[in-house]
């Protein structure tokens, strides 16, 4: 693999801090939006597209082998499998 | 000895393998922990659900300008850790060196900050208990989240503040080596609790704001 110049690191890594921060001025500002249900739900999206930046991005998921991504998959997937359950049983009562 | 040998570990036949060994083996690591703070979401999530308006009324309490200025501090410390997993496979003592103290510097300013937004929340009578300030159903319930989750996360944080401190001493005095990579295994740990932070944001301190 080519070593990149400090120079580089920064720019690469710098472009997703500032899409971070673009996405919290976002989320912050339109919590004060009156959108009814729209608010919590621009707000977990936003959370989860920041998640997903630095997942990808700054935890290099974006360039990992099969078997690291596979052991990142593994907890969202148990928890997926948690919040499916348990809304299977409160929202259907 | 050179860098690459002090860096490299039995069994591992090349630091290429230890690298990968040691990404799945934080990775698996951080599979537990998603888990653990999942458990909270959960909870989070049912009692929400069942006392819409106690949560409601609850985190309007929150104060938003801590809440925003951390996450703030957190992601821009996650750069800093970014920048010095890359600059240590590049090479770059000076670099890593520097943006390891950042790191952990940018740590310690959130728990600061944290601080005097406990003060704060205190002064107000948040605490679930007899003093407690609001009444509607489930507010307490909500206060009690707070509470806990901030807590468990600052602790996570201050783990993540003495480990990078303690690599940016060790590379310091050179008694670790600038190959290897322990840098790349603490980077995926403090950027797990910068996304915690990142989830409990809107849960805590975003709902109930424009009504």
């Amino acid at each position: 693999m080519r070593e990149k110049s400090a120079r580089q690191i920064w720019k690469q890594m710098g472009i997703v801090w500032l899409a971070l921060f673009a996405l919290l001025g976002v989320t912050v500002g339109s919590a004060y939006l009156p959108l009814g249900a729209g608010n919590g739900v621009i707000s977990l999206s936003v959370a989860a597209a920041k998640a997903a930046l630095i997942a990808l991005f700054f935890m290099n998921l974006a360039r990992s082998s099969a078997l690291v991504r596979l052991a990142s998959a593994a907890g969202v997937i148990w928890l997926l499998f948690l919040f499916i359950m348990t809304a299977g049983d409160y929202l259907s009562r | 000895m050179s860098e690459v040998s002090r860096a490299l570990h039995e069994p591992w036949p090349s630091l290429a393998r230890q690298k990968e060994a040691v990404s799945f083996g934080v990775w698996a690591f951080l599979a537990s922990e998603v888990l653990f703070f999942g458990g909270l979401f959960l909870a989070y999530t049912v009692y929400r659900n069942l006392y819409p308006h106690g949560f409601v009324a609850a985190a309007r309490e929150t104060e938003v300008f801590f809440g925003a200025f951390n996450t703030g501090v957190l992601m821009t410390s996650s750069l800093t850790m970014a920048v010095a997993a890359r600059a240590a496979e590049g090479g770059m003592r000076r670099l890593t060196f520097w943006c390891l103290s950042a790191t952990g510097a940018l740590g310690v300013v959130f728990l600061i900050a944290k601080g005097f937004e406990y003060h704060d929340d205190i002064v107000n009578r948040l605490v679930p208990g007899p003093n407690f300030k609001l009444h509607e159903q489930g507010a307490e319930i909500f206060w009690a989240f707070y509470w806990i989750a901030t807590g468990i996360h600052a602790i996570h944080l201050t783990v993540g503040i003495v480990i990078v401190g303690t690599f940016a001493v060790m590379l310091r005095r050179r008694t670790a080596p600038l190959a290897g990579p322990r840098y790349e295994g603490a980077a995926l740990y403090w950027h797990l609790v910068d996304i915690i932070w990142i989830i409990l944001l809107p849960l805590l301190y975003l709902v109930g704001r424009a009504t």
